[in-house]
Formats: structure tokens, sequence, C-alpha cells
């Protein structure tokens, strides 16, 4: 009984995704027979370089946002805010480096970057109290934040694009030890939050506020502190995915800059197997997730796919990976090939009763 | 099985309307209905009898489209059929209101009678024909509201109703009821029953699903049991005594049910403990009027009144559920106070809600998730439950509260109403509370289960445990409580103790409600 349970457990687990898997390998497959060489990974001066690290190393953003991202949908949220914050997380570090009087230095870098994630923070911190305190719903919330964002951040930047020639701050997004920098953060912080949340309770908590959080409060769970908690951490995942995005180029684009990757992040989470109306989530799921639309990117370059094709051929993959994944998709699959279930221990034997012993109160005793 | 062929159909019909043979379903480990089978005939109440997770709700499903079967026949007015989901099955007749009220509650009465069979004109929603259209149907089973007052302002009974005048809206041949009764009081039972009669004259067939015996033979004239997912028999009510039923239920002699006839010892001795908690002139406005109360250790106070008099509001605001406005409360002496549910659990204060779906359980998590979680919020996420010692909590209490299935990876959604409840109980007592409120823990679930959970409560009475107990169910209360505390009309009216305190009595005096009339135990 318990091992055909746990097959079926392992099945289920398994086919959550099996499909964006398959399609991952698949998009990597197309990639080997359009470029020969797109496994190749080269060693040169110490540094690791091939197709597939530029996959992770542009996607890590994404990657790092998707993280964030998963959180916040697990408690029943959603974060549209993401893309506006990455804008004002480069804009603050830049406009603060530019203006530093050692622009080049390291005390101007870390200044910038501190001041970048402090501000988002705050921002986390006010999606957070609309949708834990007043209630407000997180798609209207956040909407806020998305719009007025960008404003923030042109405000920030007085509209120019602001450049900057600061080695140090280079080194987040375009540093490499062996690997790019970036990959390592995004890897790090996943790899991080994976354990915190599986290792202690959080993420039993937090599944638990995500799929019911009236009962959750009752039973004594911090339902607003978590779901307050969760915004501040995707926006500080913002905050260093932007200035990913911005130290890379040396430059602060709050026009341009995390422009739509909120609807990556989203993509990526879902596509991962976590329900946007929370609950259960999973870490891997959105990993994957967030590697196949990276891969889906590089793919449209790699294989010379016409620009003005590009959306619709990105679409067409993202559709069929999200049909083949529906409920509806899998049970019909499922059907075709039902596992029938051994016999086995279905019917419980006789009920015996549990409590068995009469009460021991005297009665009538007074 | 023999009973089936001696079973006679109700006179003047021979043909049954629903036919099903051998049925069986399967899910994936568990067995749910092995070759069942079932008769409805027209103008027939037929009750479906059977204890938590003996296949009722499953073959309602199977009937109504929501399954499908992996083998059997089901033929309806003589054709099989194969239906391929609830909207296929109403279109061949057969309506159905579940025991959780499936509707809007942001929507109107009118719109939720009518909800996908609009009266349209032009193409657009006919507002005017919608509210005349409704209110003819509540009419016709007797319910007074306002057609276009929003559902979610009446009360559960009341959307009860209104869930059945919407699946009597359609032209049903077949009435599936499955504990409509569940969260009604005594006088909306007799309306549906009433209800239920004049559809049964029109040669209706009912198939009625209840947890309550006196309701099974006040309505049904036919009844079907079911086991562990098999057919025990079908039977004529009038010729199948209550003790008969039972034990074909539960297939066991019922000594243990007649052991907990009354369990309350009303042992009122001097006490030299202060009260676990006391409460003085509690209260919330719109909610329940100030009042005071006093539990002791090792006591079961029960609250009495109907429907919406006052007992989960004040059970609420004993766990900090809802935010008192005047008044204070004292724990083991000391005042409390109560900012939430955190420091009433701090304070060893546990409430077990009586909407078990929408406040207690969380589906998708295990019933090891479950069953821990108030325990790990007290410690908070940084301090896992050490795995060992979780699973062996999880397991001795699986074993203690006779969980089915043993199992504690399973999701607490796939378990049966009373094994939901059994978890809920034992998430609480994991926290070692000093105070349990209890919240209708008996609602919905069977006879077995009930006995179970009725013992367990005054055994842990017995061991010191102060408990409030909620039940719609005067007879229950009685037996188990050793103080009655009566409310009526959101207000707390008298307190009752002794030994010779009797449903009449408490039944007195939520009916006239002589306000204050307190009543020492002498």
């Amino acid at each position: 009984m318990t091992t055909t349970a746990r097959d079926a457990l392992i099945r289920a687990g398994r086919s959550r995704l099996t499909w964006p898997v398959l399609a991952l390998v698949a998009l990597l497959l197309v990639n080997v027979i359009v470029t020969p060489s797109f496994f190749d990974i080269r060693l040169q001066d110490g540094h690791l370089y091939g197709s597939l690290i530029d996959i992770l190393k542009n996607g890590a953003p994404t990657l790092l946002i998707a993280l964030g991202m998963t959180l916040v949908i697990a408690t029943r949220g959603i974060d549209l805010s993401v893309g506006a914050v990455v804008a004002i997380a480069g804009a603050v570090a830049c406009t603060s480096i530019a203006g530093a009087a050692d622009s080049g230095g390291a005390a101007a870098a870390f200044t910038g970057i501190g001041l970048a994630l402090l501000l988002c923070a705050v921002l986390g911190f006010w999606n957070g109290f609309l949708v834990s305190v007043l209630g407000i719903q997180p798609i209207i919330a956040t909407l806020v934040l998305m719009i007025t964002g960008r404003g923030i951040a042109m405000l920030i930047t007085d509209g120019q694009i602001v450049t900057v020639n600061n080695p140090y701050y280079a080194g987040v997004g375009a540093g490499f030890v062996v690997l790019p920098v970036a990959i390592l953060i995004s890897v790090g912080m996943f790899a991080l939050v994976g354990l915190v949340t599986r290792r202690t309770a959080l993420g039993m908590l937090i599944e638990s506020v995500g799929i019911n959080p009236k009962a959750s409060r009752l039973a004594g769970v911090r339902s607003r502190t978590i779901v307050w908690t969760v915004y501040v951490f995707c926006a500080l995942c913002a905050a260093v995915g932007g200035l990913m995005i911005s130290s890379n180029v040396s430059a602060a684009d709050a026009n341009n800059a995390g422009l739509w990757i909120e609807l990556d992040a989203i993509l990526a989470v879902v596509i991962g197997g976590t329900a946007l109306s929370g609950g259960r989530y999973s870490l891997t799921g959105t990993l994957v997730g967030a590697l196949l639309i990276q891969t889906l990117t590089t793919t449209v370059y790699t294989t010379g796919i016409a620009p003005e094709i590009t959306l619709v051929f990105k679409a067409l993959v993202v559709i069929v990976v999200c049909l083949i994944q529906a409920p509806k998709a899998r049970a019909l699959l499922r059907r075709r090939r039902t596992p029938v279930a051994p016999p086995n221990a279905a019917a419980p034997p006789e009920p015996a009763v549990a409590v068995e012993t009469t009460p021991t109160r005297k009665v009538g005793q007074r | 099985m023999t009973e089936t062929l001696s079973a006679a159909p109700p006179a003047a019909t021979a043909e049954p309307i629903v036919d099903m043979r051998g049925i069986s379903i399967e899910f994936p480990g568990v067995k749910a209905l092995q070759d069942v089978d079932f008769r409805l005939f027209p103008g027939e109440v037929h009750a479906l009898m059977g204890e938590n997770g003996a296949g009722k709700s499953t073959l309602i499903k199977a009937l109504t489209g929501v399954y499908s079967v992996d083998s059997g026949v089901t033929r309806l007015a003589g054709r099989p059929v194969t239906f391929s989901g609830p909207a296929a099955a109403q279109d061949a007749g057969i309506s159905t209101v579940y025991q959780e009220v499936n509707l809007c509650t942001n929507l109107t009465v009118a719109e939720n009678i009518l909800l996908g069979r609009e009266p349209r004109r032009f193409g657009a929603i006919d507002a005017r024909a919608m509210r005349v259209r409704a209110a003819e149907l509540l009419d016709r089973i007797g319910l007074d509201i306002d057609p276009v007052s929003v559902l979610g302002s009446h009360p559960i009974a009341v959307q009860q109703l209104v869930a059945i005048a919407r699946a009597v809206a359609v032209d049903s041949h077949v009435l599936v009821l499955d504990e409509p009764t569940s969260s009604l009081d005594s006088d909306e039972v007799a309306e549906l029953f009433r209800t239920m009669r004049v559809l049964r004259d029109n040669g209706v067939a009912i198939l009625f699903v209840t947890h309550f015996i006196d309701q099974v033979y006040e309505i049904s004239d036919r009844m079907t049991v079911l086991r562990n997912g098999r057919l025990v028999g079908e039977y004529a009510t009038a010729e199948l005594s209550r003790i008969g039923l039972v034990s074909a239920m539960i297939g066991r002699e019922l000594g243990e049910l007649e052991e907990v006839e009354r369990l309350a010892t009303h042992d009122t001795a001097e006490r030299s403990a202060p009260p676990v908690l006391r409460a003085k002139g509690l209260g919330r406005s719109g909610a329940i009027e100030p009042f005071d109360l006093e539990i002791n250790p090792g006591e079961v106070v029960g609250l009495a009144g109907l429907l919406g008099s006052g007992r989960t509001e004040l059970a609420r605001l004993l766990f900090g559920a809802d935010r008192a406005d005047s008044g204070r409360v004292e724990v083991g002496g000391n005042p409390l106070h109560l900012r939430g549910p955190r420091t009433a659990i701090a304070a060893g204060i546990a409430f077990c809600s009586e909407d078990r779906k929408g406040e207690g359980l969380i589906p998708d998590l295990s019933v090891r998730d479950n069953l821990v979680l108030a325990m790990q919020a007290a410690r908070g996420w940084t301090r896992p439950i050490p795995r060992r010692v979780k699973n062996e909590l999880v397991e001795s209490y699986l074993e203690t509260l006779d969980i089915r299935p043993r199992d504690p990876d399973a999701l607490i959604r796939n378990l049966s109403g009373g094994n939901q409840q059994k978890v809920l109980l034992a998430r609480w007592l994991v926290t070692k509370p000093k105070l349990l409120i209890l919240d209708e823990p008996t609602r919905g679930i069977d006879v077995g289960a009930k006995a179970q959970i009725q013992k367990l409560v005054a055994e842990l009475a017995a061991e010191g445990l102060a408990i409030v107990f909620i039940s719609a169910e005067l007879e229950e209360v009685v037996r188990i409580s050793d103080r009655i505390v009566v409310l009526r009309d959101r207000r707390k009216v008298a307190e009752l103790a002794g030994p010779d305190v009797g449903v009449d009595e408490v039944m007195d005096l939520i009916a006239s409600g002589e306000p204050e009339r307190e009543r020492a135990a002498s």
C-alpha cells in the first residue's frame, strides 16, 4: 500500500515537471542541430565561456526575480512591480555612483548598491503593506508601483540614460569568478531560499497561508507577517536583478531596464507548476521555467528566426507547454496510459474504535 | 445482499427512474465503490445511509456525472446513460444540492437561483422577469426573502434553502440532497421536509443523505445502506428498526453508542483551582451582548441555542478570532488582552471552527502538516519540529483518534469529514491547551466518529481540560455538558447545571428566553 502510494506520488511529482523539462531538452537539441558547437564550453583566462553559460548569465535576473515571484504567488499574491523595481535599482545605483566624488572607487560602488537595495526594500515594504495590512488585491496593489515605479526611476535619472565607469559595480553583472558572477548570485540565492524554506518550517507556513489564509490565522500562523515579508523579499530579488542588468551595461535606462520582466517571471513560475491560485510551490519548477524561457529567447537568435515572427514563435512554445501542463490535458494523457492500481488494501479492515475505555468520571457525585 | 430483492418498491410504480447496477469506482489505491446496486423510484424519498467513507458521496457523484465509473451501468428511466459531467446529468433531469453551499455569495438570491438559465429579452438578461420567476420559486419552497438581496447577507441555512430553490427551478425528475439539513434548525428542517413532500407527491424521486437518523425515519420511504464501499442492503424504512439501521451502517454492536448515553458528571464540587477562563461583560456589538462566563478545569460547558443565537460569536470572542469591544478576559486568574488567535493560543486556548472547510483545513497539505500546523506556528518558523518527533507525534494521534487512512502523507482533502475533524482536533491537542473550544465538532459526521468524538471530549475533561462544546443538537449538548449556557437572540439568557437538566428545560429557555434567569445547581 505504501509502496504504491509512494510510486503514485513520485509519478505525480515527476509529471508536474516532465513537460517543461522535455521542452527544455527539445529546445537545446534544436540548438545543437542548428549550431553543432552549442554545447561547447571553453575555459579562457580562467573564465568559462559558451552558449550554455550565456543562457545562464542572461537568464540570471529573470531567474532571481522568478524566485521572489514564486514565494509571492505561493501566498496567493502576485507582484507586477518587479520590472519597475529593476529600473529603480539601476537608476539609484548609477545615479549615486555617477554623483560620487570618487566615481570609480569601491566605496562609491558599494554605497550605490546599498542605497538601491535599501530603497527597493522600502518599495517591497510598501507593496506588502498594501496587500497584507490594507487587504488590497495584490494585482491592484502592485500595479500602483508598476506604473509609478518607472516614473520614479525617470525622476532619479532626470530622464537620461546614466552611464557609469566603475569596475566594482560592473563586477556584479559582467564580472567572472570562473563563472559569471550573476549566475553565482542567482544560483546561490536559489539554493539558499530552497534550504531555508524547506529545512525550516517557513515553506509549510507559506503554503498554508496561500492555501487557506483564514484557517492559518486561526491556527496561529502569522499570516500578515509572512505575506508582508514575502513582498519585501521579492522586491529585493528584483533589486539585485536590476543591479545585474544595469551593471552589465554600466548604465541605467529608466525606460527599458527590466521592461516586461514581470511577465517572464510569472510565466517561469507558472511553467514550473506553481498555481497562480497559491499554495503548493516548486522552486525547482521555477528554475526549469526560467531556463526554458531564456533558452527560448536564445534559440530565436541562434536559429535566425526572422525578428517579425519571434514573438509568435515564443508564444507558440509557451502555449504548447502550458496546454500540455493543464490538468485537463494531463488527465486525458493519463487516461490514455492508465496505470491500473493493483488490488490492494483499499477497503480498510473493520473499524475498531479508538477510545475503548469507558469515561472514568464519577457519575452524579456532588 | 438478499435484502435487495425483498425491499418492496413503492406502490403504483414498478419502474425505477434510476437503476444503477454493479457500480465500481476506483481511485489510486482506494476502491471507493465495489459492485454497488442502487435503485430510485419516482415519488419516493430514498435515504442513502452509511458512515463517513462508506461511499455515499462517491455514489452520488457517480450518479450526477462528477465521476465516471470504472464498471457498471446506470439506467435513467430504462435507458443506459453515461454523463460527461454534472451539466449533462442536470440536463437529463438530475439536480443536486450539496452539503456545502455551492453558490455565489456575491450575487443576489434571484441571480443565484437562475444562474445559467436567466430569462432573456432581446438577448439581454431580463432583470424583472428574473425577479418574478425567482420570487415564485422561493414561494414554492416557502422561503420569504427578498429575491434581490445579496445571497451572502443571509445565514448559511437560508443559503441552503436557496440552493434547493435553485435545484427545484429545473424540471428535474431526480433531486439529490446531500446533507441538506446539517446547518438547518428544526423549523427550517420542517420547512424543507414540507417542500420535499410536495415534490415527492408530484412524482419527483428524491435521494436524501443525512446523518440525522430521526430525520430519515421522519421523511424517507426506503433506504440504501453502504459500508466500506459495498452495498449492505436496500430496505423499506418502515421495516427496519433504528438499531438495525445503525448496526447495518457500522457493522458492529451498539454497546458503545449506549455507553455515551450520559457522559456529564455534573461534579460541581468545591474547586480550589481558579477558573481556566473568566469573562466579564465580554461583548461585541452586532455579534453578542456582553456576557459573564467562567470555565473551570475539567468542566464541559455546553452552549445551547438556535442557529444565529450567538453561540459561534461567543466562542470566537473567547478565542480572539473576533475582537471584543467591551469587557475583559482573565486566564488562570491573570488578565489577558486578547489581540488575536495567537495571544489566545499562547494562553492555552484552542478553537475548532464550525466551518471545517473554510476555517480549519489546509486542504492541499498532508495530514501530517495539518496536524502539526498550530504547534509549528506557535514555535515560529525558525524552529521546525524535528522530523522524528513530528512523525512519532503524528503516528500516535492517528492511532489514538483512529484516523483513516493511517497515512500521514495523505492530503487531508481526500479524507472523509469525520476523519478531517479528528485531524483538526489533534491539531489542537498537540498544543496541550488548557481550554478547548469546539464549535459543532460533530456536525456532518457519521455515528461512529461522532461517538468517538463525544467520548474523547469526556475523557479530556476527566483529565482536567476545560471544554466549551457547541452543537445544534440539543440532546448532544445536554448529554455531554456539566453546565449549559443558553443563548437566545445574541444574548446569554441562562446558565443551567445539575444532573436533572433535561432537553425540555433547555428547549423552554431557548423558546421563551426569560433573560438572566440564573439557576444554580443548588
